[in-house]
């Protein structure tokens, strides 16, 4: 099962990417607890990381495209971080991670 | 790109099902490493040894410890409670592998697309002097976002002059 | 000099702020701030006499990197300048102890960095990596009180927000496809060539629905009420001035310009423009929070500017930058007048406040001009810039689309008169005898505002030949 024509590869990697960001946007969608919402974005930046490095290996530019990644792993650490740190405070003040519980703005 | 990819890549994406629905937080947390794990593999395999590298050590290493860390300030259900809880989002979360499958027929019936007339090869082969030559503005982006990210830690989870209010 | 200085010189002001003059930063920082602000704005003004393109000496030796100026950024830049001075102002106002007044200012600081740095940018890539710094100090500012609100309201913002993040992220790989690497010129060469090919459009589009999301344009618009009422009084000035334009409506111009106007995105851009338009004015007319009509009011202009930009044509983009700029002044004077409200009555519903013109008449005042400019009532700068977009819609001759702008305009004018009557005439509500005109420094922005409403909409003739054109030439290369 060797395939190496460019437009295949880029099929083959592009329909797993779209596979992990369906797990990961309907995950972010049903979840009620914050915690699992934030693992669901961390799935989603690594299917596009997945994408990123791939399209890198298709068009032969890997340096590129690792150079990309890696700032994007450095905005992910940031994001998760800061995610927690709201996750930590919303817990203190409702003792519970639910997020259906995070509705008092209405209107 | 043989067969070996594709077991990496569907065992990368089991590990997905693993973290998404994991009964409790802790094993969503070990998916989530599993899955970054692999991942690395793969990139390695696609001819980007350093951002494999990283992926390595800060994705599965660093964000599973903040993970963990955070769950354990976050004060963990009793077991009762996980039990009932995990019975209500196994009824939410059936749907997905469902859903999963769906799409996957729905890819194999679109077939490859037509031919895109890509740009191939690059001018810099190595790594760090791209990252230091050509992309500069990330790297200043990068110093920016991690003295935001140290101010965020400071303002969130300090406990503040009111404590538990 | 460069225009990275415009980044370089508050980054190592805050480094050494932060690590090294501690005590002394703490008492200087407003005023580092204030000086930081300014020079960046008459930088700016002046950037033909202060940064020449061929000089290689001094800081080019060291870095080189990608960022420049041209008559879009300086609009950018001065509104910036203008509404981060403002929002510097209120929080000096607001009850917070020195320390955390200092974190305040350091996360201001670090915002207006990354703003700077979306303006400048002439790299896909960068352009992303200073949208994220300025949406990370968002949520950390919209939570910094950390009263249960402003957790709520920064949760919805960092989980769209990351939607928006995954779905630009994905774009940009796509076109890295076709394109040698990220920066602007190449990105225009690739898509000359390769620009029809589903896979490349389908790219741009889901680009274009990040931006939506950044932006707060319907249909992703969720987030921005509840993010804009939540967050505290110098947060939503910053906010509703000046972050969620950058992020979403100037970004909007910008890869516009790069990717070539065609006639489906225009059509895309006109529909969820109008109905940006309408769903926010008919539900800002139902809202009892202050703050949150204000949001939604912010929803509807900002569908004028993306109207604006969908028109397709050159007085379209200057007519939208022109809003663009009119929208900063006047959405800040309401919120540092909603900003006085609130620290004097102590609440932001509007049913509880009433007949409060007489006890703070310079906010009531201030509060009518910013309101008739939002409505678009002549001679203030409002009714300008609507009535360009209007033409521009005219001239590209979408006269259906115009209808429902001028439309819109009255119930705008309806919504924000019903606020006024009952917030400033009326009776005194029961509860307020102590109330009095808030103190020197959330007045002194709120009048310098309305007076750059007044003088903005008195020397329109002059701002038309000295800008309007200018952009609209720019535009048509």
């Amino acid at each position: 099962m060797a395939l190496s024509s460019p437009i295949e590869l880029l099929y083959v990697f592009g329909s797993f990417t779209i596979l992990l960001l369906a797990a990961g946007f309907y995950c972010l969608v049903v979840t009620r607890s914050f915690l699992r919402a934030v693992i669901a974005i961390e799935l989603l930046i690594k299917a596009v990381t997945l994408f990123f490095i791939a399209v890198g290996y298709i068009t032969g530019k890997p340096a590129l495209t690792q150079a990309l990644v890696i700032t994007i792993i450095v905005v992910e650490v940031v994001v998760v971080v800061v995610a927690g740190g709201i996750a930590i405070s919303v817990f203190r003040k409702n003792d519970s991670l639910d997020i259906t519980l995070l509705n008092k703005l209405k209107g | 790109m043989n067969t070996i990819d594709m077991i990496l890549l569907t065992a990368m994406t089991l590990a997905a099902l693993w973290a998404v629905m994991g009964r409790s937080l802790l094993k969503a947390t070990i998916g989530l490493a599993v899955t970054s794990a692999i991942l690395s593999v793969i990139i390695f395999r696609l001819g980007s040894p350093l951002a494999a590298v990283f992926e390595l050590s800060v994705c599965t290493g660093l964000i599973t410890v903040v993970f963990v860390s955070t769950i354990s300030l976050t004060k963990p259900l009793t077991h009762k409670d996980i039990v009932e809880l995990s019975k209500k989002r196994t009824r939410r979360f059936i749907y997905l592998p469902i859903i999963l499958i769906i799409v996957t027929f729905l890819l194999i019936r679109a077939g490859i697309p037509k031919n895109l007339a890509m740009s191939m090869g690059e001018t810099v082969k190595n790594v760090p002097e791209v990252l230091w030559n050509m992309r500069q503005l990330d790297m200043f982006g990068q110093v920016i976002l991690i003295i935001a990210g140290a101010l965020g830690v400071v303002v969130l989870f300090t406990e503040g002059k009111n404590g538990a209010k | 000099m460069t225009p990275s200085i415009l980044i370089l010189i508050p980054l190592f002001v805050i480094m050494a702020v932060n690590l090294s003059m501690r005590h002394t930063g703490k008492k200087l920082a407003f005023y580092l701030a204030l000086a930081l602000f300014a020079a960046q704005m008459i930088l700016a003004i002046f950037h033909h006499r202060f940064f020449l393109a061929s000089e290689t000496a001094g800081v080019d030796r060291f870095f080189r990197v990608d960022l420049s100026i041209d008559n879009l950024g300086v609009v950018a830049l001065v509104c910036m300048g203008i509404v981060s001075i403002s929002s510097l102002f209120v929080s000096r106002y607001m009850p917070l102890d020195e320390s955390e007044r200092f974190k305040f200012t350091n996360l201001l600081v670090i915002m207006s960095i990354g703003m700077c740095g979306v303006v400048m940018a002439r790299d896909i890539f960068s352009l992303y990596v200073f949208l994220e710094i300025a949406a990370i100090t968002s949520f950390i500012l919209i939570a910094f009180k950390k009263d249960i609100y402003g957790l709520e309201g920064a949760f919805k913002y960092l989980m769209l927000s990351a939607i928006a993040t995954v779905f630009m992220l994905l774009s940009i790989a796509a076109i890295l496809l076709v394109s040698k690497d990220t920066s602007f010129a190449s990105i225009s060469e690739a898509l000359k060539v390769s620009g029809k090919h589903p896979i490349i459009i389908a790219a741009i589009s889901v680009f274009l629905c990040g931006l939506f999301i950044k932006g707060g344009i319907f249909p992703f618009h969720g987030w921005l009420p509840d993010a804009y009422a939540s967050s505290p009084a110098p947060v939503s000035i910053l906010l509703a001035g000046i972050v969620t334009k950058v992020a979403g409506v100037y970004t909007i111009m910008r890869v516009m310009i790069l990717f070539g106007s065609n006639a489906s995105i225009n059509n895309v851009l006109l529909l969820v423009g109008t109905l940006s338009i309408l769903i926010g004015a008919f539900a800002a007319l139902g809202q009892d929070n202050f703050k949150r009509m204000l949001a939604y009011s912010s929803i509807s202009q900002i569908g004028y500017i993306v109207v604006g930009i969908g028109a397709g044509t050159p007085l379209g983009m200057a007519a939208a930058i022109f809003h663009f700029f009119n929208h900063a002044i006047f959405k800040s004077l309401l919120f540092v007048n909603s900003a006085a409200l609130e620290k004097e009555t102590g609440t932001t519903s509007m049913s509880k406040m009433g007949g409060l013109a007489e006890r703070m008449p310079i906010t009531g005042t201030t509060s009518v001009i910013g309101i008739l400019s939002a409505a678009g009532i002549p001679p203030l700068a409002g009714f300008w810039s609507k009535l360009l977009i209007i033409v521009a819609l005219w001239q590209a001759g979408r006269y259906a689309y115009s209808a429902i702008a001028i439309f819109a305009g009255v119930v705008t004018l309806g919504y924000l008169l019903t606020m006024q009557r009952k917030v400033f005439f009326g009776k005194l509500s029961a509860g307020l005898d102590k109330v009095k005109e808030a103190g020197f420094g959330i007045v002194m922005p709120s009048v310098v505002l309305a007076s750059i409403v007044v003088l903005t909409g008195l020397l329109f003739p002059f701002i038309l030949q000295s800008f309007v054109i200018p952009v609209k030439e720019m535009l048509a290369h």
